[in-house]
């Protein structure tokens, strides 16, 4: 990032800009991280509140277990070290939708410490970012501001969700960087089943801690937390007017003010929320509710035999197995159940690594996408978008016909085989018989047969077509372009 | 009846010479008549009493009884009990009706025990002397213008004037032994992890411990059987077999090595107090025992160390108290700092506010590693204090208090000198070893108590020597005059 082309007329500083991002990703623990309580998502308020969220009187914590094992299969796959001990701690303030006046977090030791992840930065290089750290903690409730009449609501519903808050090193030096990263991560802890990564419900969002200095510098510049951020776009966009408003003040004979602030996507803007001065005293200290969390060997390497296969390994694999390009392996591998999807489909072929990722990646996403769904949704499943690739293969049906009966499909009409029948698609490929409708169209277009003749060799697809359309497209194309290619050289 | 123990009365119970409900109306009449002397107890729950005795009568009908069944008891209200105001002394709670049974409650019902009621007990357990209760001071059986002891003041009072067979306590500081010695019974603060703090309203997390308060050391075997043992909703209750401890309650002193640490033998002791612990001594010695004089060098740290950790956990634990949920709301708050400050300033008394401003002061960014870590460290000290102790000896032994029950308003403008009233009970809290105050005699008729100390986990060693002394003895019997 340069401050010259900018509109405003500077010219001399170059900037650097310097990003660390503190991801919250909610784990995919059926109950509370402290209590027994759902954490299903949209309940009525206050009806997923037992007696601990609500922080009544007498009542004490206890830790899910399954949310332990969930930190722990993240460190191993960010390559960190899973703690032997850590200590969860208290995180002293008052608000209203903190039942006990206190969250419940970990402080001086995480669970995860000192991992680090891959990206692939837009040259086609990669960068390492570093992992400082993931925490588990609790979340808190929501205050809801609307429809009480200047009061506000308060839901508990929310507040024991067990959190994993995934803290960056500032390794980060662009907008789009942080969002590779935060993408990256995205896809981990689905690719982990620890969370299910949706960003409109609050399971995954993120802080971002923004500062600029002049290139070349090593000491950081003052730096601003964004809180709240809960799309790829509002990160990008909110860090890159962060950036803006830096570099303007500092440029205008200002300083960055280290503070809170808050991203106002409906104005594409950010705005103070508290500086450092108005910052609470969190008198952070170990709670005494909860004893250490001791894991040992045994558990880890227990943690660690049900690793899946990671999003780069996968991709290695793809390219290695099956030939695929590393953008296509890459998109095949973005999310696990595309990649299972596509595992599947070549599996029901039987091979065609290449033909299956082009239908995958084409057909099926591009229809995915229209019809604004996510995989798991899809109407053609694996199975049946294999059992139609294998229908191209065998050369019942020609690729152009298989859009035609995907789509079918998609309508739910069927299985390929289904489709194909009951709609007379099979491919015609006897060679007598597609002789004979060539002869025809030869005999129906005397004008064009001259001019083709006479060196209009363009005129080749014209017959293709005439020949297809006769056959309402089943004709076998590489049967059709031979024995055409004889007959107008007779 | 009302001097017969626990199991003298389950006697009577199995062998139908009463019947519960007769025990129990017994008890609710009792109270009745001289319950507002000593303001022992806050809430008399005479319905669901009866209702709780009729239930055990057929329970002891059908032949499901166990040792406890029918027999009456009363709750420190800090435990929470379902549908029953849970008030902790405070005007804070003053109008809070738990949902749910603390486990000590729920346990203690599931054998049989009536409940009577919640005894009176110091704003949230903090005090030395229950002068600090909402519902106004307890007064000390043995003499009505002395304080009981505190926090677990009430329950001591009542089980000493007869008003219950037995009663729950908690200590964090000495809140079961100091009442416990300064009304003349028998008190036991278990090993921190043995009895469930699941539903006892927290004052210091790392410290409270709940324990029986009854006037024999067989009684407190019995009580304890039934309130000990894991909790799997206490994540610091331990998982640790709970043995027999009425069963070496006859075990022979022969040989028993008792501990005598000097620094609980010094200036600070009261003289006559002294010479009632050195007569509890001699006691023990012609049982067999043997007297080693030991050192707990770190001891004179534990009162500053307690007093840095206790409010730094309450001043956390007490964060929940804020006007939004339950418990007292301030009237027609402005706005959410209003009501905050309204509501904390009206519904906490002077000491409960005095320790949450100190615990927060010692928590706070740039004090923290001068205050809190700092006792952290010490806390470790004193635990290898009793550690290297316990290397030599088998109990320890002390005085529980520096002197007997001190006059109502004695101590309540000087805060350090109550504090202090705690300098021999408070060492145990932070090391979390089984600790009992056990009546060895009066100073000018008012009762001294013996302070028993033991290993982790020592409980049954610890009732078997004081169940041994109450053999020889009738300290334990003595009972107020009911003035």
């Amino acid at each position: 990032m340069t401050g010259k082309q900018s509109a405003r007329g500077f010219i001399d500083m170059q900037w650097e800009v310097v990003i660390g991002l503190e991801i919250h990703a909610q784990l995919a623990c059926k109950s509370k991280i402290f209590s027994g309580a759902s954490t299903a998502y949209g309940a009525l308020p206050n009806t997923q509140a037992c007696a601990v969220d609500l922080g009544l009187p007498g009542v004490l914590p206890v830790l899910n277990r399954q949310a332990v094992v969930m930190a722990a299969k993240f460190g191993l796959a960010v390559g960190a070290t899973v703690a032997r001990r850590s200590v969860f701690a208290r995180k002293n303030y008052f608000y209203p939708d903190l039942p006990k006046g206190y969250q419940i977090s970990q402080y001086e030791l995480p669970i995860v410490e000192h991992g680090s992840l891959e990206i692939e930065l837009e040259d086609g290089g990669s960068k390492t970012i570093g992992i400082t750290r993931a925490h588990l903690e609790e979340d808190a409730g929501k205050s809801l501001h609307e429809d009480f009449h200047g009061m506000t609501g308060i839901d508990l519903n929310r507040a024991g969700t067990p959190l994993l808050e995934i803290v960056s090193e500032p390794d980060m030096r662009s907008a789009r960087e942080a969002v590779a990263y935060m993408k990256k991560i995205h896809a981990l802890v689905r690719y982990l089943e620890i969370c299910d990564g949706n960003m409109q419900e609050g399971s995954f969002r993120c802080d971002a801690n923004v500062s600029v200095r002049p290139k070349g510098e090593s000491a950081f510049g003052t730096r601003t937390e964004i809180k709240n951020l809960n799309s790829f776009r509002f990160v990008e966009r909110a860090i890159e007017y962060e950036v803006e408003r830096q570099i303007h003040l500092i440029e205008s004979g200002g300083e960055v003010v280290q503070e809170t602030r808050l991203y106002d996507a409906d104005k594409g803007e950010t705005r103070s929320m508290r500086s450092k001065e108005e910052a609470m005293d969190y008198r952070y200290f170990p709670d005494p509710d909860l004893l250490p969390l001791e894991l040992d060997e045994a558990f880890i390497e227990s943690v660690r035999q049900t690793l899946p296969e990671l999003p780069d390994a996968k991709k290695a694999r793809f390219m290695s197995e099956f030939g695929l390009s590393a953008y296509d392996a890459g998109v095949l591998t973005a999310s696990r159940e595309l990649a299972d999807y596509y595992e599947t489909v070549v599996a029901t072929v039987g091979g065609e690594p290449k033909l299956c990722a082009n239908w995958v990646m084409g057909e099926l996403l591009g229809a995915v996408n229209k019809a604004g769904l996510e995989l798991p949704q899809c109407p053609v499943n694996a199975h049946q978008l294999g059992g139609l690739i294998l229908r191209i293969v065998d050369n019942t049906i020609s690729g152009k016909i298989a859009k035609a009966v995907f789509e079918a499909m998609w309508a739910g009409e069927g299985e390929a085989d289904a489709i194909i029948e009951a709609k007379g698609l099979k491919q015609v490929t006897d060679s007598a018989a597609i002789e004979k409708i060539i002869d025809q169209v030869l005999a129906d277009n005397p004008r064009q047969l001259e001019q083709y003749r006479a060196g209009k060799d363009k005129l080749f697809g014209f017959f293709v077509g005439q020949v297809m359309k006769a056959t309402q497209g089943k004709a076998n194309p590489q049967q059709v372009n031979q024995i055409l290619r004889q007959k107008l050289q007779g | 009846m009302f001097e017969k123990t626990l199991s003298e009365l389950s006697q009577a119970l199995h062998a139908k010479k009463i019947s519960s409900v007769e025990l129990t109306q017994a008890y609710l009449d009792r109270i009745e008549r001289l319950g507002e002397q000593s303001n022992s107890f806050i809430t008399v729950t005479v319905e669901q009493a009866l209702v709780q005795a009729r239930a055990a009568d057929q329970r002891i009908a059908a032949g499901e009884a166990g040792p406890l069944t029918g027999i009456p008891l009363a709750h420190k209200d800090i435990f929470c009990t379902d549908g029953v105001r849970t008030s902790c002394a405070s005007r804070m709670l003053d109008n809070f009706i738990a949902p749910y049974d603390a486990t000590v409650v729920e346990r203690l019902a599931a054998a049989g025990m009536v409940m009577l009621g919640k005894t009176n007990m110091d704003e949230f357990a903090m005090g030395s002397s229950n002068e600090t209760s909402y519902y106004g001071p307890v007064r000390n059986p043995w003499d009505p213008e002395r304080v009981p002891g505190g926090s677990s003041g009430g329950s001591a009072a009542a089980v000493a004037a007869r008003l219950t067979p037995a009663a729950t306590g908690t200590d964090t500081g000495g809140s079961i032994r100091q009442p416990a010695a300064l009304c003349g019974i028998t008190g036991l603060k278990p090993t921190y992890g043995r009895v469930s703090r699941y539903g006892m309203i927290a004052f210091a997390s790392s410290l409270d411990q709940a324990g029986p308060m009854t006037r024999s050391a067989e009684d407190a075997a019995l009580l304890l059987q039934a309130m000990a043992g894991f909790d799997p909703r206490d994540s610091t209750s331990i998982d640790r077999p709970v043995p027999d401890y009425r069963a070496s309650l006859e075990h022979s002193l022969a040989g028993l090595k008792i501990g005598l640490p000097r620094e609980y033998f010094d200036q600070g002791l009261d003289a006559a107090t002294a010479a009632v612990i050195e007569a509890a001594l001699d006691q023990y010695r012609r049982l067999g025992a043997e007297t080693v004089d030991i050192s707990l060098p770190n001891s004179g740290l534990s009162v500053p160390a307690y007093y840095v950790i206790a409010p730094s956990e309450c001043s956390s634990n007490l964060s929940r108290y804020d006007g939004v949920r339950f418990g007292y709301r301030c009237e027609a708050p402005r706005d959410l700092e209003d009501l905050y400050k309204r509501s904390r300033g009206e519904g906490f008394g002077a000491e409960v506010k005095r320790r949450i401003m100190v615990g927060t002061y010692a928590l706070s960014a740039g004090y923290y590693d001068a205050y809190y870590i700092k006792a952290q460290k010490i806390r470790q000290l004193i635990s290898a204090d009793f550690r290297r102790a316990f290397e030599q000896v088998d109990v320890i032994m002390g005085p529980a208090t520096p002197s007997t029950a001190f006059r109502l308003g004695e101590k309540t403008d000087d805060p350090v000198s109550m504090y202090l009233s705690d300098i021999y009970t408070i060492a145990v809290n932070l090391a979390g070893l089984p600790g009992m105050s056990i009546p060895a005699g009066f100073v000018d008729g008012l009762p001294v108590g013996l302070q028993l100390i033991g290993g982790y986990f020592q409980e049954a060693r610890l009732l078997n020597v004081a169940h041994q002394y109450q053999q020889v003895t009738d300290w334990h019997r003595r009972a107020p005059g009911e003035a």
